[in-house]
């Protein structure tokens, strides 16, 4: 089988300049991007298996010699393509704040604690159905140089693969009802309400583990449809 | 009806603990857990055959200045132009996966250690010239933006369809200059994310 990407599908991401991110204004494109058509070179893509995982990389509470400390939470949900298609055995990486919302990258001077315990990432990949499941702590909001008092709100940072490098995507999950959303432009930086709810995971009572864990879900969705016979007439 | 696309964000200044994990002996001297890198700066596999180069560069912002938290990823086919994809029919009988992952220095240097890619096939089953597909991120890029190096010493760039896309004037910025060093082939490949001398980026 293969896919088709059009471009149309793109409307949903954010441009590349978006003031309101100073850091984009230096860093985004000011010419013209080149159309081009999607070539064998754009629809293939790497495929990394079950061998690149380690056992226990999904769970960033078992990486320490102890537990970490804050809102124990299982982050789990199904990869799919545009049809609505599950894409097994992908890759999915995320990397976090600890529940303070402190990262251990060295570059982070946010005045938070670290916590030896939490090191914030993980991988997994998505079995036949395109199923996958973390179990980590629930990351603290933190603050960020962009304009006066501006912080982030609570997020896990994702990257994913799919079926070619056309649908290799780096995005954020969200939480729900969070009460920073109206404030960060880099959540708002998508233009369109239905996409900016895709980055939203939902709260999942039926998957919360009692006396144990919170559950939210949060399915993806890639690039990539099935041809129509018309899509391909037109090419 | 289709549905709509999960929304890119930026990859932020934090990712290299999850995504470029090799200098992380930096802040985790303990090494209480060992974060193994899935995806690195070196391609090359004992089996692969082809010309072994080294792929550098730099990448700055608008100002000129070096972008010091970006990572980029390159994604191309062996030496006898074959992909390591189930999307490619003819795929290559070797380890060589063709696909990398470099975050960059202060300095906002990067480097592969890769294989020459030979000559894939292209619009109307016309060859390609030997390309390497280049995704870059970084904290203020909301979303990767895409580009290609292409080989200076390749005849067939001058008859490529996709090259032939971009205007003349700015063709160059896709042009990986070779510089000999000893025993050592390396394609040198600056990208300048915005203003004069733009590299140029595809709309994929
Ligand atoms: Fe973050």
């Amino acid at each position: 089988m293969s896919l088709i990407y059009p471009r149309e599908s793109l409307s949903a991401y954010p441009k590349h300049l978006s003031p309101e991110y100073k850091s984009t204004v230096k860093r985004s494109p000011s010419k013209p991007l080149i159309l081009m058509p999607h070539t064998l070179s754009e629809l293939t893509g790497p495929v990394y298996g079950h061998d690149v995982i380690q056992e226990g990389d999904n769970d960033l509470t078992k990486q320490g010699k102890g537990e970490p400390l804050g809102e124990r939470i299982i982050v789990h949900g199904h990869v799919y393509d545009e049809d609505k298609r599950p894409i097994p055995d992908t890759l999915v990486e995320i990397w976090q704040a600890n529940a303070c919302g402190r990262y251990v990258h060295l570059v982070d001077q946010h005045p938070a604690p670290l916590d030896p315990n939490f090191t914030g990432g993980g991988r997994t990949v998505t079995d036949k159905n395109g199923y996958y499941k973390f179990i980590t702590i629930k990351p603290g909001a933190y603050p960020w140089g962009n304009h006066h008092n501006a912080w982030r709100p609570n997020h896990i940072h994702f990257s994913v693969f799919g079926h070619s490098f056309l649908s290799r995507l780096i995005t954020q999950m969200y939480f729900p009802g969070d009460y920073l959303f109206p404030f960060d432009p880099i959540f708002n930086s998508v233009p369109d309400e239905q996409a900016r709810l895709r980055m939203v995971s939902s709260f999942d009572l039926d998957n919360t583990i009692p006396d144990w864990a919170l559950a939210f879900r949060f399915d993806i969705v890639l690039r990539g449809r099935e041809a129509t016979p018309l899509d391909t007439d037109k090419h | 009806m289709s549905e709509i696309i999960t929304p890119s964000q930026t990859v932020g200044p934090y990712f290299a603990y999850g995504l470029t994990p090799k200098g992380r002996l930096k802040w985790d001297p303990d090494g209480t857990y060992s974060w193994k890198e899935t995806i690195g700066d070196n391609l090359i596999t004992p089996d692969a055959t082809g010309e072994k180069i080294r792929i550098e560069g730099q990448i700055v912002d608008g100002d000129g200045k070096p972008i010091n938290d970006a990572m980029l990823e390159i994604w191309q086919a062996d030496a006898q132009g074959r992909y390591a994809s189930p999307y490619d029919s003819r795929r290559p009988n070797t380890q060589f996966k063709g696909f990398g992952r470099s975050a960059v220095n202060p300095n906002g240097e990067f480097g592969f250690s890769t294989i020459k890619p030979g000559s894939v096939p292209g619009p109307n089953g016309k060859p390609q010239a030997p390309h390497i597909g280049f995704c870059i991120y970084s904290r203020g890029m909301l979303r990767q933006v895409y580009t290609r190096l292409y080989f200076a010493d390749e005849a067939a760039n001058a008859t490529d369809q996709i090259l032939s896309l971009v205007p003349a004037d700015r063709r160059d910025t896709l042009i990986a200059k070779k510089e000999v060093q000893g025993d050592t082939v390396v394609y040198r490949f600056n990208i300048r994310v915005q203003g004069d001398n733009e590299t140029v980026f595809f709309d994929i």
